[in-house]
């Protein structure tokens, strides 16, 4: 047995059988390409932006230097507990399509390497955001890395249907830690924002769920379809929806959004109902799985357009100020 | 980056003459190492930066 297959990867020592002669040491084949990936850059790229969001709330002056060492602090952060979630659900990944081609079980990046990679950049990360913004936001970060790697990967996932209804919370966060990035405080609209990804992340998910829940069963992973049923799942996904698209409409009624915001959020609030009432009705295939899937795409246009809108009327706000 | 050890039945002969690298891994560990030079070089950028931002015009106006 080679030392890599005691330190539990398998697939990096068959992967390395092809390329490598018997005399050559095993050394690791991973490009900074594969390193990255273990970070989700599509996951950072929506923090960035949602946390963005959070940072363009405060009226006050904001420094584009700092400003922007926050964000890059934040999306580091992010990433960092994605390739800790990655570490750690190497097993499981493994077993599904969506995620098989991970650096992880894939071969490319031992475990051990991405746990450490993980853990140094989540360090990094809270004390360059502690230093350049303030405490409470490096303390915030820290908890949300600790939340997505610990809280929802080690424990919710693998253990309950509630899983992305609480762990959700972790992704709901980068608006909060970048108002309290700008301003070391943190505000009701910038909760408020929270709430939005927060009641978002059940009806988006489970959405999904309904169409992959085969896969999910395959990996162990208790998701709401497998475990309460297909029916019950387009049930919660209506009751989230019906609470998320009055919420959606909350920072034009708060007055932190214009108008502008006020009729999208409330058209886009009545798109996700309408497909929300679609999935609960439709529930043979291959229709339900097609407004399933209309509906996971709608959600992401939804939550795209509430915080593009913010972003821009913000921007536009300190421009022409 | 880790240099993990050969397999055992090699083990032997690489303690004796180093680890010895393909030319594929070679060129893997300088993609790496270019990858980290080109980090820690901007991270030393974007703090000088910062450092002077966080400082704020005032630096300039004290006593000399």
């Amino acid at each position: 047995m080679s030392t890599t297959e005691k330190l539990g990867h398998p697939n990096r020592s068959a992967s390395r059988a092809a390329v490598s002669p018997a005399q050559y040491a095993e050394v690791s084949l991973a490009d900074p390409g594969d390193y990255l990936a273990l970070l989700k850059p599509r996951v950072m790229s929506l923090v960035v932006f949602t946390a963005l969001a959070g940072m363009l709330l405060t009226s006050g002056p904001l420094n584009p230097v700092i400003a922007f060492a926050s964000l890059l602090a934040i999306a580091v952060g992010a990433g960092a507990s994605g390739a800790l979630n990655m570490w750690y659900d190497a097993d499981i990944d493994a077993v599904m399509t969506r995620t098989s081609t991970r650096p992880v079980p894939s071969g490319k990046i031992a475990p051990n390497e991405a746990l450490a990679f993980g853990l140094t950049l989540s360090v990094f990360s809270v004390f360059t955001l502690g230093v350049v913004a303030n405490w409470l936001a490096a303390a915030l970060l820290a908890f949300t890395i600790f939340f997505y790697a610990v809280i929802y990967t080690m424990w919710l996932k693998r253990s309950t249907p509630q899983n992305i209804v609480i762990g959700g919370a972790a992704g709901a966060f980068p608006p909060v830690v970048g108002y309290a990035a700008a301003t070391g405080d943190v505000s009701l609209s910038s909760v408020v924002l929270f709430a939005i990804i927060f009641i978002w992340t059940p009806p988006h998910f489970w959405a999904l769920a309904l169409v992959k829940s085969a896969e999910y069963a395959r990996a162990g992973i208790p998701m709401m379809p497998n475990v309460k049923g297909a029916d019950h799942t387009r049930l919660e996904i209506l009751l989230y929806t019906i609470l998320l698209a009055p919420v959606g409409v909350l920072p034009w009624m708060m007055g932190f959004a214009s108008s502008v915001y006020g009729a999208i959020s409330i058209t886009g609030g009545i798109g996700m109902l309408a497909l929300a009432v679609q999935v609960y009705r439709k529930r043979i295939a291959p229709g339900a799985d097609r407004v399933a899937m209309q509906l996971f795409g709608f959600s992401i246009l939804y939550l795209f357009a509430l915080f593009a809108v913010i972003v821009a009327e913000r921007l536009f706000a300190r421009v022409l100020a | 980056m880790k240099a993990l050890a050969v397999t055992e039945p090699e083990q032997t002969s690489t303690v004796q003459n180093g680890l010895v690298l393909s030319p594929e891994q070679q060129r893997a560990r300088r993609r790496r190492n270019i990858a980290i030079g080109v980090t820690v070089g901007l991270l030393a950028i974007l703090f000088y930066v910062v450092t002077i931002a966080k400082l704020g015009p005032g630096m300039f106006n004290r006593p000399l």
